[in-house]
């Protein structure tokens, strides 16, 4: 049954539904402020803060120099200060320059000052290829993040994560880093008006399936849901798990769904070695490895710079044709 | 591509056994065409086909037992591709490079002591452990041929004594064995009496009129196109039922999901014993004559032992009407997943109360059990109402 107020939705894109998070946050809590390169003047780089600048003013939407050291780190410094900045680095590989902000004060503080001080900074990453930006602009890191205790990390897959995840993460009183695939930013579809703040520690079955449990977040999801589409015309049923909190992993419903499917396959944007497949892959092993009936599969990139030409950027990525093979050869048919 | 599969025909059936293929590989088949018999604790029941397209293969001979789910043949349905590769998304330069498979890593021989030689999963080494199962003698289905789950489940399956028992040659097609008939109505009725909190109504309603009429109505007709009490409390209950939702549907996972459309189950006794209440389809919108053609045929093919599988998972209410040679009222029991069932006694000449008279009439006691996590006694009695005010226009039904 429908309820009256339940039917109102807006045709949004994922990029207007980040947007709409932030601006919520800076009109529920004038602590939020947002920085980072480019997003007062230019709009952001994938323009998700266009206009807010006009809205909320120069002191509270500020432009940084090229420094992801300098502005992450101040941005930590306001947080334990009282603030709640939202950091907005344009994309993961530049975030190489400030991890050193971000693992040895962010992630450290609270610990090293036995509990004196809180972080409650979020950071802002564009992760993902697909645009054709090279090997520069295109890799998915977030491993390097999920595996750094003291931190959250979160990976917003559709249009109620991206609109509800932000502020949630603000609440939170550690570090929150949220990872925007950039293929999702021109994804539109139907938000309830009443969207509002969402969990950021459980994992979510987006698709049910009892044929193979197919395990994956941010950008492989829909790739992913397509794959599990085409397989269930071959008669394979799949479960798809939206992972959407990167760190910590919620184990309960990855193996509440691997132990009723009693097979896996995970599909990570990442790189195959050191992977979140394989952190994923192995903590199934530790808790379902009696209820397994095929060995656990990764879809991952392939092991190189992501190249720049259309066919050969394609060709490195997951993708559904890879996931379908994948899943076949765990189902055996 | 479609599978299809052994269909689960009751929440207490687990297993069937594949009796006859009615369709063979290249046969035509459309949805609702009946393409095999399948034989379970219930009966012979003829299973349908729920997709259009072509009968590709059989995937296992007839006689064999399988557990709920197990794929029994594939149809290529209309307009997919022939070829048994799934369809790609845009052509990739390198479709599904080949070092992404995982079982390229082959994983350590198994344990010898358990089977030399063959593989084994764990979640199958897991079940044989627990059920003592020789692996020795399991045929490995999964990938690679590897024993599965599966696998090691339909050899459990086929241990069960009843399963292994020969059949006599004289026995026809569709006889039930009375223990499996029980072992399956004690299950339903167990859970039904553990899970369901049941509460109860009855009512003793004024039937004069209505059989009066179905008598006059049957006085001009052949036997054959003759009414049954029966059919005029079905068509009551089903026209009632759209005022009432909360009696009409299944209850799964916690919660109560009303059926868009009445399939009243009729409870019928068999000859040997048992009894089974499968459906008659839209009831409401039948006519009373085409109501009693239903019900006509699916006595006569129960009797028989020849029912379809919609008929017995479709039902949405149950009514159990004990007829002219059976007692005064009954207190049902709910077969789950429904909520509701009717009951109704024999009517019998009562002395009874008309404008202050005392007047013989024709009484039949009307009675109600329904599960009170979906609906309340309240509601109940307006319904065993509903129903008697339908009853008392019988040319209206």
């Amino acid at each position: 049954m429908q309820t009256a107020a339940a039917s109102q939705t807006n045709t949004i894109t994922y990029r207007e539904a980040v947007r709409t998070a932030i601006r919520d946050a800076m009109q529920r809590d004038p602590r939020v402020f947002l920085m980072g390169e480019d997003v007062g003047r230019y709009g952001g780089c994938y323009a998700v803060s266009k206009g807010l600048l006009d809205e909320f003013g120069p002191e509270r939407i500020r432009d940084t120099p090229l420094s992801e050291g300098g502005f992450v780190g101040a941005g930590i410094g306001a947080a334990m200060g009282g603030m709640r900045p939202i950091i907005e680095v344009m994309t993961v590989n530049f975030s190489m320059l400030c991890l050193d902000q971000i693992l040895n004060s962010a992630a450290a503080i609270r610990h090293m000052s036995g509990g004196q001080f809180s972080i409650p900074v979020v950071i802002r990453m564009a992760t993902g290829a697909g645009r054709q930006l090279a090997a520069q602009h295109s890799h998915s890191l977030e491993n390097w993040y999920a595996h750094i205790p003291g931190i959250r990390v979160v990976a917003p897959a559709t249009l109620e994560d991206a609109r509800g995840m932000l502020w949630t993460a603000l609440a939170d009183p550690d570090p929150v880093v949220i990872f925007e695939n950039v293929m999702l930013y021109n994804v539109s579809g139907e938000l309830a008006d009443g969207a509002g703040p969402v969990d950021i520690d459980r994992a979510a079955l987006r698709r049910k399936g009892r044929d193979l449990s197919l395990i994956t977040y941010g950008g492989s999801l829909w790739k992913t849901m397509e794959a599990a589409d085409a397989l269930a015309k071959n008669g394979i049923e799949a479960d798809v798990v939206d992972l959407r909190t990167l760190r910590p992993l919620d184990d309960a419903t990855i193996m509440e769904s691997v132990r009723r499917t009693r097979r896996a396959v995970i599909v990570d944007e990442a790189w195959r070695s050191g992977s979140l497949a394989a952190e994923i892959s192995a903590r199934i092993v530790e808790q379902c490895f009696w209820s397994l009936d095929a060995p656990v599969g990764r879809v991952c990139t392939a092991e190189m710079p992501i190249p720049y030409p259309k066919h050969l950027e394609d060709a490195a990525l997951p993708q559904p044709a890879a996931i379908i093979a994948a899943a076949r050869a765990a189902a055996g048919r | 591509m479609g599978v299809f599969r052994m269909p689960s025909l009751g929440a207490d059936m687990e297993a069937g056994t594949l009796v006859e293929w009615l369709k063979k590989p290249g046969d035509a088949v459309k949805s609702g065409d009946i393409i095999a018999v399948v034989e379970t604790q219930k009966g012979a029941i003829e299973i349908e086909a729920f997709e259009t397209g072509t009968l590709e293969s059989h995937l296992l001979p007839e006689g064999s037992t399988v557990p709920v789910g197990t794929a029994l043949a594939m149809i290529q349905t209309a307009g997919a591709a022939i070829d048994r590769e799934v369809p790609t998304a845009p052509p990739p330069a390198e479709p599904a490079p080949a070092p992404q498979l995982a079982p390229a890593a082959v994983p350590p021989a198994p344990a010898p002591a358990i089977s030399p030689g063959k593989k084994v999963s764990p979640a199958a080494r897991h079940f044989a452990a627990e059920h003592g199962i020789d692996l020795s003698s399991v045929v490995g289905t999964g990938p690679d041929g590897a024993i599965v789950y599966v696998d090691v489940e339909n050899a459990w399956l086929h241990r069960e004594p009843r399963a292994e028992t020969p059949k006599p040659a004289s026995q026809p097609k569709g006889a039930v064995e009375p223990t499996a008939m029980r072992a399956a109505i004690a299950a339903a009725m167990t859970r039904s009496k553990r899970e369901i909190p049941h509460y109860y109504l009855g009512h003793a309603v004024d039937v004069t009129g209505a059989i009066a009429w179905m008598s006059a109505r049957n006085e001009a007709r052949p036997p054959e196109e003759r009414l049954l009490f029966s059919a005029l409390l079905l068509k009551s209950l089903a026209l009632a039922l759209t005022k009432f939702p909360e009696f009409n549907g299944q209850f799964r996972d916690g919660r109560f999901e009303p059926a868009g459309q009445v399939h009243a189950g009729m409870a019928i006794a068999l000859r040997g014993g048992g009894l089974v209440a499968p459906a008659i389809h839209n009831t409401a919108s039948l006519t009373l004559d085409q109501v009693m053609a239903a019900l006509r045929d699916l006595t006569t093919r129960v009797r028989a032992g020849r029912f379809r599988g919609s008929e017995l998972a479709d039902p949405t209410i149950t009514l159990t009407s004990l007829g002219e040679r059976g007692v005064d009222w009954v207190q049902p029991i709910i077969y789950p997943p429904q909520v509701a069932i009717i009951g109704a006694g024999a009517p019998v000449l009562r002395p009874w109360m008309v404008d202050g008279q005392v007047t013989p009439r024709q009484i039949c006691q009307f009675t109600l059990a329904a599960d009170h996590r979906v609906s309340d006694g309240h509601r109940g009695a307006l319904l065993l109402r509903e129903i008697e005010a339908r009853l008392q226009s019988p040319e209206a039904l």
